[in-house]
């Protein structure tokens, strides 16, 4: 056990002192945290530039009723300068030319002239503008006709705005509110990033087990260590290497995102978040903003009701089991052949499940209690992504204990195996290894 | 006195028998010839020895007692396949390797320094396997062999890669571990360096061990009454006065003297020979004619396959 430690060690120090691992471990946190100020920055300096836009108004309606708005400026020109500006207005100081057509009540329709493509934020600002003063207008003249006074704030009142609340009743027949995208999301992230670690972290136990047997350095190794204390350091070693990789990001992140965040300064944060319930405002100012605060509770509030420790319980659960299925089988391959060719035949039906279950993992977050989610799950090789995506929406109890029992009992078969693949595979060279023959020295006697 | 031994191994892949029955002795400080064709077994035996395969049956012994896994820090192996890892520091490696075996990294790290010194490269403390030469990852990977302190050493073709230079010294090495007291397996297909280091040889052929022994004794097992004569005088009277007597095999004349090689039969001695020879020429010297290890290994391994045909 002693060497087992021994390896582990060695294992862990010369894969986390690589030049490759520093770099990518302290780069992606920058490289989301560049993205994330990136998409910031652009929101915040997203419509800058001002546009003067010419306005003929046939008919005659809405003169002094189009105020600017934003860098958005609005001029009212006359036919004459129309006729001339719809020939081309390159030069002109205008960015495009607004016309108003006289039946605009009848039609519902208008035309914006531009030489550019116009960005969907002009365009739907001069709809909106439109619409509400044809509404108000056409508003007034009923309640005017209608003789009755208070109308109009009484219409006014009847606005509604309902949302949705989802609740789901546990167990306990205690009602919880849960919100659907939240756990899609978690559900496909958590599939995701099972996914992504087992196979990377499995191919790297593959890559060392077959660097080991291509420089000949094993049979001196194996001189002293048994195969499976070697596997089993290589496989923990390499799995701490992983986790270090969490750690740094989850730390990394957090201090980058709250960087971010000062760098741009609450008021920037919060001009992002305007610009982009702008819109929405507009149209609706009332109910928006009694909404916002709640929606930030509502969210935390959810968040708090994904019954977080059972969530991290089964991801630690299936990542553990997953990684060490993954990788004592990825290990046996790497053992098994002596060239890269025939490891990447050799690996692909190894891996072949694993790739299966990321590719259902969007039908399953979707449909979490469906026969495509519910036998996934269930069967060991495509359970480690599977189940995931399916445990924020709650799974019961039965699957989950028949999923894990089945993974463990799997997981242990499979290091077996893989062990004893491992154990004839090393020092075995130039043979053409194919899963036949692999099948025949699981048949050998010790 | 003996210090390893391996009793009745036999060995099985697959369908092709690699030991067969096959026993050892070692004793305490000397340097064992594992010798044989390729193919022949030898490495399924040092491998057995390692512990890293098991014999089908058959045990192998330390100092008497039956080998345990706690044992094999004792050794120190060599395999004929050479290989350290490409991109660690030598340094580094060396220790991790001697850790392995058992050793405190402390302890690790100080013997090593006093092999680098000894072989004049601690330049190279730092550097990485792919920065050495051939001879010199050779020369580092001999060092990781040793550098535990091994009782018993195995070295599979140690030689190979080396020039003159550095096969000197490391024979040299060889000689010395084994007077500071350590015990020596040695599988090479050099006969000259067997006949210089082995005090005792083990050929082994197709699964099977041929001869054993020590290596002197079996040099003489194998002679066939050759002599070589080295005299002043006349081939033609000498060849006339030995005919129908003794069977002059060869003859070489130069400037020092002339020289003829005999064979006796007919149940002639040393004595006819000489008496023989006296009155036509000056007897310069009279020597027995060893055969090399070289000529007994072809010689001992076409018999037993000549054997086995039958």
């Amino acid at each position: 056990m002693n060497k087992t430690l021994l390896i582990l060690k060695q294992e862990y120090l010369k894969r986390v002192k690589k030049k490759s691992f520093i770099i990518l471990t302290l780069l992606v946190p920058f490289l989301m945290a560049g993205m994330f100020a990136l998409i910031i920055f652009l929101s915040i300096n997203n419509d800058k530039k001002e546009r003067n836009i010419a306005v003929y108004d046939e008919s005659g309606l809405f003169l002094g009723e189009f105020g600017n708005e934003g860098y958005t400026k609005y001029t009212f020109i006359e036919k004459e300068q129309y006729t001339k500006l719809s020939s081309g207005f390159k030069e002109t100081e205008f960015y495009g030319v607004l016309y108003i057509p006289g039946d605009i009540y009848t039609n519902n329709s208008a035309q914006l002239i531009s030489e550019k493509q116009i960005p969907f934020e002009v365009n739907e600002q001069i709809e909106r503008k439109l619409s509400r003063f044809i509404e108000n207008d056409k508003k007034s003249k009923i309640i005017a006709e209608s003789g009755i006074p208070d109308l109009g704030e009484r219409l006014e009142a009847t606005k509604t705005s309902i949302s949705l609340k989802t609740l789901k009743i546990s167990e306990g027949g205690e009602a919880k509110s849960s919100s659907s995208a939240m756990a899609f999301g978690a559900s496909y992230a958590m599939g995701f990033i099972i996914y992504f670690f087992v196979f990377m972290y499995g191919a790297m136990v593959m890559r060392g087990v077959m660097e080991e047997k291509k420089s000949r350095i094993i049979e001196v190794i194996i001189s002293s260590v048994k195969p499976f204390e070697l596997m089993a350091g290589k496989i923990i070693g390499t799995a701490l290497v992983g986790l270090t990789q969490v750690a740094i990001w989850v730390v990394l992140g957090i201090a980058v995102m709250f960087g971010v965040q000062s760098f741009f300064s609450p008021e920037a944060a919060q001009q992002m978040g305007q610009s982009i319930m702008e819109g929405q405002q507009n149209m609706n100012p009332a109910a928006m903003q009694t909404v916002e605060p709640n929606k930030a509770m509502e969210i935390l509030d959810m968040i708090g009701n994904l019954n977080l420790p059972f969530i991290l319980f089964s991801f630690v659960f299936y990542f553990l089991f997953g990684y060490l299925l993954y990788s004592s089988l990825m290990g046996a391959v790497g053992a098994a052949v002596d060239n890269d060719e025939d490891s990447q035949q050799m690996v692909f039906p190894v891996t072949f499940p694993l790739i299966l279950s990321i590719m259902v993992l969007f039908p399953i977050a979707r449909n979490p209690e469906g026969p495509v989610a519910f036998w996934f799950s269930i069967i060991p090789f495509t359970s480690p992504v599977a189940m995931l995506a399916r445990v924020p929406y709650g799974v019961p109890l039965w699957e989950l204990l028949l999923s894990m029992f089945l993974l463990v009992l799997t997981t242990i078969g499979a290091i077996a195996a893989a062990a004893k693949i491992y154990r004839i595979g090393l020092l075995m060279y130039g043979k053409k290894v194919n899963i036949k023959e692999l099948i025949k020295w699981l048949r050998y006697k010790n | 006195m003996e210090f390893f031994s391996a009793r009745n191994v036999n060995k099985v892949f697959a369908d092709t028998h690699a030991l067969t029955d096959v026993s050892i002795s070692v004793n305490k400080q000397s340097i064992f010839g594992l010798l044989g064709p390729n193919g022949a077994g030898k490495t399924t035996l040092i491998r057995i020895i390692n512990q890293i395969t098991a014999p089908d049956s058959g045990e192998v012994f330390l100092e008497g007692k039956p080998m345990t896994r706690a044992d094999i820090g004792q050794i120190g192996y060599l395999p004929e396949e050479r290989g350290l890892y490409k991109k660690m520091k030598i340094s580094e490696q060396a220790i991790y390797l001697a850790q392995l075996k058992g050793m405190s990294r402390h302890d690790a790290a100080k013997n090593l320094k006093l092999w680098f010194e000894k072989f004049e490269i601690m330049s190279w403390w730092n550097k990485s396997i792919e920065e050495l030469s051939k001879g010199m990852q050779q020369k580092v990977q001999f060092i990781t062999t040793v550098v535990h302190q091994p009782r018993l050493l195995i070295f599979d073709e140690p030689f190979s890669g080396f020039d003159p230079i550095n096969t000197n010294l490391l024979k040299q090495e060889i000689l010395q571990l084994r007077d500071n007291g350590a015990t020596i397996i040695f599988s090479t297909h050099n006969m000259g360096s067997v006949e210089e280091l082995c005090d005792h040889i083990a050929l082994i052929n197709k699964s099977h061990k041929i001869v054993e022994g020590q290596t002197d004794e079996i040099r003489a097992r194998y002679k066939s009454n050759v002599f070589e004569v080295k005299y002043r005088g006349d081939f033609d009277k000498v060849s006339r006065a030995l005919s129908g007597q003794i069977k002059v095999l060869d003859h070489v004349e130069d400037k020092r003297g002339n020289q003829i090689t005999v064979e006796h039969y007919n149940g002639k001695s040393n004595n006819d020979l000489i008496q023989a020879l006296i009155p036509v020429a000056e007897i310069l010297s009279f020597e027995e004619k060893i055969p090399s290890m070289n000529d007994v290994f072809i010689k001992a391994v076409e018999d037993s396959n000549q054997n086995q045909k039958k």
